[in-house]
């Protein structure tokens, strides 16, 4: 087994038994996005001699026994949307193709001081605003378990990155779906934390009241272990809870029994393809084989959570992106006529069509005149969706269902159709919508052997229940093992 | 309800967005196609609803006003597609 096939747990054990050092861990990492990442795509920058440096002292620090974290010496990549000190965070976009942070977020904060080493910003659908990583003004990310297919999006470089053994673990974001259906059609864990978990500061805001940003890992027992790492308050994130959050370490435990599993039926009806329904039905066998209980529920708001996650995420991002005018950082446009010429053109040349169209319905919904019918309309159906999940929960501990409705597609099968596209994050954005966390995990292959990602939505800040069904699902099945075959 | 050229003109202009002739055919076209699936919305019964923005009861956070650390001007400026003694620099408004 190659270095980049363990995952962190088996790392971090490796690495304090001085069976491996950092410095040769990191640099076999660099070696392997050397060999892998111009076919896949999946950095936008890559920091070797930053990289290499950080092991280095990381090494030191561990000797003298100063760092003691399960990350130390860990490689990971960050989404390009979370800000990195002294390395470019261009959120996959021309408008902040020059932008280079003063500080970093919060999270990357916390991981540099459990010794984490950073490889590099990872791709992504410009300002996070896509379900396909095609969007991104640099490049496109191929999904690596078959290069003609988008790895999802918009945390697509995070996930195909875990996947492909180009980093231990990564970050990623999601608004709508953004880590849980990358991790879905990758094959890898990606958790979308109850909303306030994690500090958004140092996040690129697209829709403030639904971001949040999450671990992609290659099992549960490391999703817990980034999870410990990153979670908790920050006075500089208003929205940040001040709850002590548990060691999700100790959820990690290998039984179900009695538990009460949800499957909406209006998540396993026609829409969805059959080989993900038949995966998830067999989801719920395995469960229900380990003396857990299956429970039929509805959650009879689905015909509607896509408009109201659109009209509030776009409301939003309008508001959000009306901080882009040349002045203070990113693209600036040359040669304007006058002020109104300066702001207009650097917008017009600075931002791709998607993030064009979706400030353009945003600032249609928040206009006058329209504003009650759609604006307010959208947050009235939020309480309503909000409503039904608490009811939900009222009648299991936990919900279960796909995170899409399809698996991965042709690059290029969907980018003209964007509102199909919109369509498909049906099972993904009511979490958001809900503030709850859900994680998606590998839970099959399809006939074209894409994988299948089995999605587990959990009360607010109940992460815990999540972690124990999705690691007692995989220490009874063998899907977290799967691995594209990349022929190097 | 169908949205016109003129609408697009219009919030282009409001959201500081110039759109070629072509582009607001375009967006045009996927704007109708979106607003037809937003439809649905108009049917849900939500007389009774208050509004909800944000699912925490978020309260505003007070701290004592006092001298903390932050970014040092060079920093503030280190991004600056233009800048002179010190400031950000644009275009002559007036």
């Amino acid at each position: 087994m190659q270095l980049h096939e363990y995952t962190i747990s088996e790392l971090s054990s490796l690495i304090s038994k001085k069976e491996i050092s950092i410095l040769e861990l990191t640099q076999h990492m660099l070696g392997r996005i050397e060999k892998l990442d111009s076919e896949l795509g999946c950095y936008i920058s890559i920091v070797e001699d930053q990289a290499m440096e950080q092991a280095a002292k990381v090494q030191k620090m561990l000797d003298k026994g100063i760092l003691t974290s399960p990350l130390t010496g860990i490689p990971m990549g960050i989404k390009d949307n979370i800000c990195t000190e002294g390395i470019l965070t261009s959120c996959g976009s021309k408008m902040l193709s020059n932008f280079v942070p003063p500080y970093n977020a919060h999270v990357v904060k916390k991981l540099y001081n459990s010794g984490s080493v950073l490889l590099g910003k990872l791709n992504m659908d410009e300002y996070a605003m896509g379900s396909s990583t095609e969007s991104s003004y640099f490049k496109k990310t191929r999904n690596p378990w078959d290069t003609e297919r988008v790895p999802g999006g918009s945390s697509g470089g995070s996930a195909a990155a875990v996947v492909a053994g180009e980093a231990i673990y990564s970050l990623g974001s999601d608004t709508g779906g953004s880590i849980r259906q990358p991790a879905s059609f990758c094959g890898c864990v990606g958790l979308k934390p109850t909303y306030g978990l994690i500090s958004r500061f140092g996040l690129v805001s697209y829709a403030s009241s639904l971001d949040q940003i999450g671990p992609l890992t290659k099992t549960v027992t490391d999703c817990a272990l980034v999870l410990n790492a990153i979670a908790g308050h920050d006075p500089m994130d208003l929205t940040s809870s001040r709850r002590i959050h548990p060691d999700y370490t100790k959820a990690l435990i290998n039984d179900v029994k009695g538990m009460k599993i949800g499957l909406p039926r209006e998540f396993i009806d026609d829409s969805v393809e059959k080989n993900i329904r038949d995966a998830i039905l067999n989801a719920v066998k395995v469960f229900t084989d380990l003396g857990a209980e299956c429970v039929e529920i509805s959650i009879p708001v689905m015909e509607y959570v896509v408009p109201t996650y659109y009209i509030i995420a776009l409301a939003e991002a309008s508001s959000n992106l009306a901080r882009y005018d040349g002045v203070k950082f990113g693209y600036r446009a040359s040669n304007p006529k006058d002020i109104l010429d300066f702001c207009k053109r650097t917008r017009s040349e600075g931002f791709g069509t998607e993030v064009k169209r979706r400030i353009l319905l945003g600032t249609y919904v928040l206009s006058s005149g329209y504003y009650d019918a759609y604006y307010k309309k959208a947050l009235k159906a939020r309480a309503i969706i909000t409503r039904e999940f608490n009811k939900a929960f009222e009648q299991c501990d936990i919900i279960i269902g796909p995170v899409s409705p399809t698996t991965a597609y042709k690059i290029g099968e969907k980018i003209n159709d964007p509102i199909q596209m919109y369509m498909e994050d049906i099972f993904t954005v009511p979490v958001n919508i809900a503030g709850l966390p859900a994680m998606s995990i590998p839970c099959g292959l399809d006939n074209n052997s894409l994988p299948i990602g089995l999605q587990l939505l959990g009360k607010r800040f109940d992460e815990q229940t999540i972690i124990k069904t999705a690691y007692t699902f995989e220490q009874n099945t063998e899907f977290h093992n799967l691995r594209p075959n990349l022929n190097v | 309800m169908q949205i016109t050229i003129q609408d697009i003109e219009q919030i282009a202009l409001t959201a500081q967005l110039e759109l070629t002739a072509e582009e607001k055919e375009r967006q045009l076209e996927k704007f109708n196609k979106l607003f037809q699936d937003v439809e649905v919305l108009a049917q849900v019964d939500t007389s009774e609803i208050e509004p909800l923005a944000h699912v925490q009861s978020i309260k505003n956070v007070l701290r004592e006003d006092l001298l903390q650390e932050s970014l040092s001007q060079e920093k503030v400026l280190q991004n600056a597609p233009d800048q002179e003694e010190g400031m950000f620099k644009v275009p002559k408004i007036i």
